[in-house]
């Protein structure tokens, strides 16, 4: 059996968000949020088996909404929040809502799988963060390796903190921001840093990138026109902490060096048409992951860039007990950056990538057309990248 | 017998024929040697030495019969007879001779006798002159010696007269300035004086002269500083300097020093114009000359006088370097020539031989003119390099050859000087930068009138610029017609330029032109220089300049307007298929350039040409497919879908939409080929619209919203991707006008489909988007190579407006029609 072939999974309803289970580190799990006016929404839970190459889904009942972002909490796998739209009085808004999954659910799933789409059961609502005053809210963001106590939402031209309590079934805004500027500002996309004790962010907004302190709420730089075109989301380098990439409508990936914000430090340009999505694997940052509406998820090795640029490092202790291995290893080259695969198994739009949380060298990706396609790093890549 | 001389009456050959047959007779040959004759032995050889007659009778008798030796008999006395008689005539002629000899011995006797008798007479008188003679001498020695040695007194009295005379005679000469004579007197003193300058009298004489030379050396030297005295006076003064010692180092210091002052006044006159010159002469171009009177006035450049430029400015280039040939040069070619006379080909004698004066002379005067020269060339560098215009070539030309053919004159009269190939050097040098010059003046022009082009497209626009919005059609009649003739105008223009440009430069290899044939001109000016230099890197110029509008214009769609993107990709695409090779061609017959360093191919130019082409095109799908998706995307984004009235009409963007792609179709028409669509019949499109409208919307919409098979509207959607390639949005596309508009509208539609995703809808938000996919539909299926990629994302768009309706009820077919035919 190959393991390298990728395993698809199929929704009935059209989906946008995909997330991992942050805080579960012993399975791989993804969650997917789907997307449906007419029909009840649900949040799938892939666990993919990974010696078995199979998939255990259970389905959890969204009646809020449709789902246009989902992210799970980094402390409790119970945890996570969803973006839905609500209408109501002939309005769309988008509403933001901390869950937390039934307990049953996995224990349901296991015993009889065939009933849990039939039956399925709802999600608890913790707290709304509730929004009325701000707008619509585009992407809520947990602290990054937090304790699952704080979590920021994007709502139109605001930053809002919010500070969870009593279980996160209470809610409280801490602190705000605001954009100001001319027209109708709308932030698009942003990402809570994991460096800097997690005292900084990033946002998108039309082509602009911007980074706020959360200490003062206020902005520290802004890198006007990143992209010719509208950013769609962006990551942070999760070991490198000024480095930054994002992606856009103008078909590039662009990774910057916040500190000298007017150039970029590399840019691809391998998408024909708009990316809606690029991650950093979690452990090795050479791993980049980008998917794009021209229905391609593309992995690149950005070597040069990352923070193993000559390769994986071998340890000092390593280094005395063998060092003729570690000879061999400077006679290497350094790799070259370089597209690693493009994967065309979907269709539709590519609108969501997610490395999984558990293991580093397995991703999933979601089309619009609720196909869901989790792929592994290419094993020759793997090993020359741990050994 | 030999001496038997025949007389010359008789017949020759039978006399040779008588003698040989004696000769034989008594065993003599020619020589007078007997002669052993062995054939003939034979005894009855009747002419042999061993004849035997009994023999010879005895066989007679035995073998002839009667008549026969009668016969032989008659013959034998025949032969006997003529015998005798030869014999009579020989003993006869012998006998005269003999009497005749005995005379002449008889009278020679007598002649003898004589003679002895005079001779003795002589001897006699001899005798007595000798003894005569010795008494003359005897008596007249003493009287002799007297004579010598008077005479020996005379001279040296006269010696003396003229040494004592000399300081007068030479004060005299002074006077009159005849300064040969004085010291070719005193060179002829100055040994004697020298020699006896022990004695007192003569002491003193030699210490006047040597005041009154002195006097005349230093008169001498004054007459050689100063400046006015001629060449032939200065060779004099040299000449007598010289024979008065004076060290001919010295001499040549001065003579040099003196030429010097009179060569860097010339200096200072071409220096002074330099000067000048910059002020008046930085707006390039041609100046009209001033001097009338100058020799070398080119019909051309009176012709051509630039208007812009004031007549009376300084000197041109051709004027400048006339005045340093004509004075600078021919000053130093006068003072090498009577240099060279005066000290290094003059006939050496005596003493001056001896110090070696031609090789030290030979040595100061190479360094002379090497300084000379260099501060020469340095203000004709500074004089070309001010030559920045490029207007008129001829005349700097004309001027680097008339500066390269002087110097000429110097190499003929100094064979070892550096100072010709310096100056070629400083003629290639003039024509690298000349070169570069073009070179940057090529670049200028073609930004210029890249510029002028962006103008000429600006101009109409703004002139139409309210009306482009209500009648696109008004727009691109104002401002189509122009674009192909901004093309051809563009293009005719900078072959134009590069033809003159390759004209003036051709100049340099001219037949008449003395440093044609140097090896720098007839090589790497041509291929190098012209070829690689100018028409390679100008092409390359424009290729990277191209390039530079891609990248450079911003990703917003930049600066630069996509007409000249598109223009330009033309003039790329014409460059490969036709212009280089058109060009380079050019410049190889022209210049008869032979490829001895490897030079860029031609191949190479066009592939860089057509990426460009290719990326000036794709940059232009880019931009205008990006126009029009700004417009789509405001279109969607800021329209409340969920609360819209009823469609009455088509909204007034996708009519902008239509107009927009229309002009594009008429833009891209003018300068590209129609290109190929994917076949399809004449009612093609009223066949897929009804498809399109009635029975697939039937299917594909009627099913997906019963709530018993949510699965089929993803199915139905599915299976059509299978079975249709999938869609590259910002692909490249080819040179011609289907697939740039193919490629505008791809990326329009995605746009679209990609912004409707985003929203909700309400029903009649819906009928809107169904409504406005109708009028596309009905319009912009023409522009596209296949149709059914319009039909396919159109579809898509629909479809997922239907998705993403919250009351989803689609309006009939027939009302669609109907509203998008009013509209």
């Amino acid at each position: 059996m190959d393991d390298d072939a990728p395993v698809i999974y199929g929704l009935e309803f059209q989906a946008r968000a995909l997330t991992a289970q942050t805080a579960e580190t012993d399975a791989i799990r993804f969650l997917v949020g789907t997307q449906s006016l007419k029909f009840d929404n649900q949040i799938h839970i892939i666990d993919f088996d990974d010696e078995n190459n199979m998939i255990n889904k259970s389905v959890l009942l969204h009646d809020a909404g449709e789902m246009w972002h989902i992210s799970g909490s980094p402390a409790d796998k119970a945890v996570l929040t969803t973006c839905y739209s609500k209408t109501s009085e002939s309005r769309v808004l988008t509403c933001a809502a901390v869950w937390r999954m039934p307990p049953e659910w996995e224990s349901g799933s296991h015993e009889s799988p065939d009933d849990s789409s039939n039956n399925p059961q709802t999600l608890e609502l913790l707290c709304h963060l509730d929004n009325t005053t701000h707008g619509s809210v585009a992407c809520v963001l947990w602290e990054p390796l937090g304790d699952g106590k704080r979590v920021i939402s994007l709502a139109e031209n605001h930053v809002l903190l919010w500070d969870l309590q009593e279980s996160s079934t209470k809610a409280t805004i801490s602190s705000t921001a605001t954009l100001e500027g001319k027209g109708q500002l709308k932030f698009t996309a942003g990402k809570w840093s994991p460096h800097h004790n997690s005292t900084q962010l990033a946002t998108a907004n039309d082509t602009a990138i911007r980074g706020w302190d959360l200490r003062s709420m206020s902005q520290i730089y802004c890198i006007e026109n990143a992209h010719g075109q509208l950013v769609r989301d962006l990551d942070f380098n999760p070991n490198k902490q000024y480095y930054l990439a994002s992606c856009g409508d103008d078909c590039k990936v662009k990774f910057w060096d916040v500190r000298h914000i007017n150039e970029p430090v590399k840019c691809l340009e391998e998408h024909s048409h708009w990316v809606w999505s690029v991650r950093y694997n979690h452990s090795h940052d050479q791993l980049l992951l980008t998917g794009s509406s021209d229905s391609r998820v593309i992995l690149s090795n950005m070597v040069s860039i990352s923070s193993e640029p000559f390769g994986h490092l071998v340890d000092d202790d390593d280094l005395s007990d063998n060092e003729e291995s570690q000879q061999e290893d400077k006679g290497k080259e350094p790799l070259q950056d370089s597209i690693i695969a493009t994967y065309e198994e979907h269709e539709d739009s590519v609108y969501a990538v997610e490395w999984s949380a558990a293991d580093p060298w397995l991703f999933a990706s979601l089309s619009y057309d609720g196909r869901l396609v989790i792929n592994r790093v290419p094993r020759a890549l793997k090993y020359h990248i741990l050994l | 017998m030999i001496s038997a001389t025949t007389p010359p009456d008789s017949d020759p050959t039978g006399r040779r024929r008588v003698h040989s047959m004696l000769k034989l007779y008594y065993g003599l040959n020619e020589e007078g040697k007997v002669v052993e004759q062995a054939e003939s032995l034979d005894p009855c050889d009747i002419n042999g030495p061993h004849f035997d007659p009994e023999v010879y009778l005895n066989k007679l008798r035995k073998e002839c019969s009667l008549g026969e030796l009668m016969d032989h008999e008659s013959c034998t006395v025949k032969q006997i007879r003529s015998l005798d008689s030869d014999m009579q005539t020989l003993v006869y002629e012998n006998y005269n001779k003999f009497i005749s000899a005995t005379d002449t011995i008889r009278k020679m006797k007598n002649d003898f006798k004589k003679m002895e008798d005079e001779m003795d007479c002589l001897s006699a008188n001899m005798a007595a002159i000798t003894e005569f003679s010795a008494h003359i001498s005897g008596t007249l020695q003493d009287q002799h010696a007297q004579i010598t040695k008077l005479s020996g007194v005379h001279t040296l009295l006269r010696k003396l007269q003229f040494l004592f005379e000399l300081p007068a005679r030479l004060n005299k000469c002074l006077e009159l300035q005849a300064y040969a004579q004085a010291v070719s007197a005193h060179r002829r003193a100055r040994c004697v004086l020298q020699q006896y300058s022990h004695m007192p009298s003569f002491r003193g004489i030699q210490d006047d002269c040597h005041v009154i030379m002195e006097q005349l050396a230093h008169q001498l030297r004054q007459k050689f500083r100063d400046g006015g005295s001629s060449a032939k006076d200065l060779s004099e003064c040299v000449e007598l300097l010289l024979q008065l010692d004076e060290p001919a180092e010295e001499l040549c210091d001065k003579f040099l020093s003196h030429a010097q002052s009179r060569l860097e006044a010339d200096l200072q006159g071409l220096e002074a114009e330099l000067k000048d010159s910059p002020v008046t002469d930085t707006g390039g171009g041609l100046v009209q000359k001033t001097n009338p009177g100058s020799n070398h006035v080119s019909p051309s450049s009176s012709s051509m006088t630039n208007p812009f430029l004031s007549p009376t400015a300084g000197t041109d280039i051709l004027e400048f370097i006339d005045r340093g040939c004509n004075e600078f040069v021919s000053n130093l070619c006068l003072v090498i020539a009577s240099y060279q006379e005066l000290f290094i080909n003059r006939p050496q004698e005596g003493e001056l031989a001896s110090k070696k004066i031609p090789e030290m002379a030979n040595g100061k005067l190479h360094v002379f003119v090497d300084t000379l020269a260099a501060r020469y060339f340095s203000l004709v560098e500074r004089r070309i390099q001010e030559e920045k215009g490029v207007g008129d070539n001829s005349l700097l030309v004309r001027a680097l050859d008339r500066f390269h053919r002087r110097l000429q004159a110097i190499s003929k009269l100094l064979p070892g000087s550096a100072v010709p190939s310096q100056g070629t050097e400083i003629v290639v040098r003039a024509a690298r930068e000349r070169i570069k010059q073009y070179l940057s003046a090529l670049q200028t022009f073609y930004h210029d009138s890249l510029t002028d082009v962006r103008q000429a497209l600006a101009a109409p626009r703004l002139s139409v610029g309210g009306a482009s919005a209500s009648g696109g059609g008004a727009t691109s009649k104002d401002a189509t017609p122009s674009l192909t003739e901004l093309l051809t105008s563009l293009s005719n223009f900078i072959l134009n330029q590069l033809k003159s440009v390759l004209a003036s430069v051709h100049l340099f290899t001219a037949k008449d032109i003395t440093f044609s044939n140097k090896p720098y001109f007839k090589g790497e000016f041509c291929s190098q220089g012209v070829r690689e230099g100018l028409v390679v890197s100008f092409i390359k110029l424009i290729c990277q300049s191209s390039r530079q509008y891609c990248e450079s214009a911003g990703d917003r769609g930049g600066s630069t307007p996509p007409a000249l993107l598109l223009l330009l990709s033309r003039l790329c695409l014409d460059y490969e298929t036709s212009t280089i090779s058109y060009i380079l061609t050019l410049t190889d017959e022209q210049f008869l350039v032979q490829h001895h360093t490897p030079v860029t191919p031609v191949t190479a130019l066009c592939a860089e040409a057509r990426e460009a082409a290719q990326k000036l095109l794709n940059h232009y799908v880019k931009v205008q497919g990006l126009i029009i998706s700004q417009m789509l995307r405001k279109s969607v984004e800021t329209r409340d879908w969920v609360n819209t009235i009823e469609p009455r009409n088509v909204r007034a963007v996708m009519k902008r939409v239509v107009e927009d792609t229309t002009s594009i179709d008429v833009q891209v028409g003018l300068l590209y080929e129609e290109g190929v669509r994917k076949a399809h019949s004449s009612d093609s499109s009223k066949r897929t619209f009804s498809v399109y409208s009635s029975s697939r919307q039937q299917i594909r919409y009627a099913p997906s919203y019963t709530p018993s098979a949510p699965m089929d509207t993803s199915l139905l959607s599915n299976i059509h991707k299978l079975f249709s390639e999938r869609i590259d949005i910002f692909s490249p596309v080819e040179f011609n006008k289907v697939s740039v508009l193919t490629g505008i509208i791809k990326i329009s539609l995605k746009t679209f489909l990609e912004c409707v995703r985003l929203r909700t809808f309400g029903r009649y938000g819906l009928q809107q988007i169904q409504v406005d996919c109708h009028y596309l539909q009905m319009y912009l299926w023409r522009f596209v190579s296949d149709e059914n990629l319009v039909h396919f994302l159109l579809d898509e768009i629909v479809g997922s407006a239907a998705h993403r309706c919250l009351d989803p009820s689609p309006m009939e077919q027939s009302v669609i029609e109907v509203i998008c035919e009013r509209g």
